[in-house]
């Protein structure tokens, strides 16, 4: 039986197990922050599924929730004031929000496991690089240390780092940005997880590095299968690197699609608007169709839709809650005028 | 455009030398700026683009007096500017201005707007009082797209991308001859990005300034230069027109940038 929610990415998918049961679910995920004693919403119900050997896309601009959303999955929101008010992520079978500390752990590592953005905060700078690859190794599979560091090397050679053999004796500081990234992902994949969540993994990275890491990652999950949520603010990234799109914006799904049919029939305007505000590289534009004002504040959202002061295309109708048109299976847009709006140039 | 160039750098190099781990008094030499030599016009936007680490900000650091060179020169309007002193450098702050990438670090945020945009007006004798300055600094916000309502808040009440257009104010105020802008628009969310280079564009025309755009992303670098220099390991590999650059790159460095940017192929029509 498939699951039916009010936003549901991708039912039917190119995985060889289409009808099992998604490897992630996340059922109207809301989360809120506690300000001056009131709560106020951050990110509205927000839904989606992720199969074995996929890639989600989420992409979209600072505050947009993004990255709130896969802090509440990997359950990396306790003890600050941002909480999550209601909703449920199944995970395996188990609902991740309801579990205690220890259960979660047992799952984080093997389960799913996280890249960060910035690779020099995300390492240990006082331990070797091999020691920080071991110590998932061995906590979960309760190896000895000696396995665990043939396991790590194994992992370095894997994410191409060069003389990974001396390497892997190296502290964080030595290494470059992009070698700090590979051990990272190194870190990431050393318990084979189910699920790779990637938070902006080469936002800090040059041009020519992102390319050899995207490519790293893409052929990764080639060999093992990884299922992988890949969060960006840049489209381009998202377009070469992704099977599905998740569009946010103030909290929301506005688009969600496969990267074909996404690029393919641009549904929502803020979509079109985000790629009309990439200056092209293969052509000159005068002046760039840039989306007017700024993304509105937590606490003055606007009513109806949320992208509705910024639309070129807002109509009275845009002040009340805008309904999940479905453009087609697995194309499904959050606009009153997702069906006429759809492919016209803004 | 006339034949004498507005600024001419010729063979500039640019070494940091740091103490080296280990032994007493040995030095590392870094060669960051190799060698570089380029010329912007009146009314011209050159680019530099390059990786982390390439010497662009060097180079626009040491056009600004914050760094000093190894050797070379830096004529601007006929006179060489390196090796001066920050005396001697003074007066040129007038022509030379320069936009930073963060805007939440180049606005002191114990002034309010005020005070940070009559701040070069004063210090540069361009207004006799203040309600003089005062008119001038409104005219300029609307120019920027932001009410004059602004002047007597303070920093952390803009958004990031209202914070870069008072940088931007500040620079256009004193009416500079060439303004150096180091990744002006990098740190910027892309629908805000492309506000603030549609303004800058739009300024550099209407005023005819100079510019050297400093970045890491060819496609903005497209957008708002006449020409472009690419530069790799401290050295220029290829200057030339921007038609040129994207659509007949020569050096394999250009080559290789070029095809590592991610893409997005949409289409607006069905």
């Amino acid at each position: 039986m498939r699951y039916v929610t009010a936003l549901t990415l991708g039912s039917r998918m190119i995985s060889p197990v289409s009808d099992n049961q998604p490897l992630l679910r996340v059922e109207n995920l809301c989360i809120a922050i506690q300000n001056a004693g009131q709560l106020q919403p951050v990110v509205r119900d927000l839904s989606f599924e992720v199969q074995a050997s996929q890639t989600l896309g989420i992409v979209g601009e600072s505050g947009s929730g993004k990255s709130l959303t896969v802090l509440a999955i990997m359950g990396l929101l306790s003890g600050s004031p941002v909480r999550v008010t209601s909703g449920k992520v199944w995970f395996d079978g188990k609902d991740l929000l309801q579990l205690s500390d220890a259960e979660r752990r047992s799952i984080m590592g093997d389960g799913m496991s996280m890249i960060f953005q910035e690779p020099m905060t995300s390492l240990n700078p006082v331990y070797k690089i091999g020691d920080q690859i071991m110590e998932g190794i061995r906590h979960h599979q309760h190896c000895s240390a000696k396995e665990a560091r043939t396991r790590a090397l194994q992992l370095l050679e894997k994410v191409k780092i060069p003389d990974a053999s001396t390497r892997i004796d190296h502290y964080p500081h030595q290494l470059s940005g992009g070698q700090r990234q590979r051990v990272m992902i190194a870190m990431a994949l050393a318990c084979d997880p189910l699920l790779l969540i990637a938070d902006e993994p080469t936002t800090a990275l040059d041009v020519t590095v992102q390319k050899e890491v995207l490519d790293l990652i893409a052929e990764i999950q080639q060999d093992t299968g990884t299922a992988i949520i890949l969060i960006s603010h840049d489209l381009g990234v998202i377009a070469q690197t992704c099977n599905f799109v998740a569009v946010m914006y103030c909290g929301e799904i506005v688009e969600s699609s496969t990267t074909e049919k996404l690029f393919q029939r641009l549904g929502h305007p803020y979509t079109r608007g985000l790629i009309e505000s990439i200056p092209p590289l293969h052509s000159d534009v005068e002046w760039l169709n840039a989306i007017p004002g700024q993304v509105p504040a937590l606490n003055a959202l606007p009513v109806g839709c949320s992208y509705q002061p910024r639309c070129s295309h807002a109509q009275a109708q845009c002040r009340q809650n805008p309904p999940v048109a479905l453009l087609d299976d697995e194309h499904i847009v959050r606009c009153h005028f997702a069906q006429q709006l759809q492919g016209r140039a803004s | 455009m006339s034949n004498t160039p507005l600024l001419d750098v010729k063979a500039l190099n640019v070494v940091f030398r740091t103490k080296s781990s280990g032994k007493l008094l040995a030095t590392n030499r870094n060669h960051a700026v190799k060698n570089v030599s380029f010329s912007v016009h009146a009314g011209e936007v050159l680019s530099l683009v390059g990786e982390s680490g390439c010497g662009k900000t060097t180079i626009g650091r040491i056009l600004t007096g914050l760094e000093s060179a190894e050797s070379g020169t830096a004529n601007f309007q006929g006179d060489n500017i390196l090796g001066l002193s920050n005396a001697g450098f003074r007066p040129l702050r007038k022509h030379i201005q320069m936009i930073f990438q963060d805007p939440y670090a180049s606005l002191n945020p114990r002034l309010t707007i005020e005070k940070i945009l009559s701040e070069p007006l004063f210090i540069h004798k361009l207004v006799r009082n203040r309600v003089e300055a005062r008119t001038r600094m409104a005219a300029m916000l609307k120019q920027v797209g932001l009410d004059p309502d602004a002047l007597k808040r303070y920093p952390h009440e803009f958004s990031g991308g209202q914070r870069q257009r008072i940088g931007i104010a500040r620079v256009m105020l004193v009416s500079p001859r060439i303004i150096i802008a180091d990744e002006a628009v990098s740190a910027l969310d892309v629908s805000i990005q492309a506000q603030v280079l549609n303004l800058l564009k739009k300024l550099q025309r209407s005023s005819g300034v100079a510019m050297l755009f400093i970045s890491h992303d060819l496609a903005v670098v497209r957008h708002i230069s006449d020409r472009i220099a690419v530069m790799y390991q401290g050295e220029i590999v290829e200057l030339n027109d921007k038609q040129q650059i994207f659509e007949n790159p020569q050096h394999e460095y250009t080559r290789l940038l070029l095809s590592s940017i991610p893409q997005v192929k949409a289409r607006s029509t069905p």
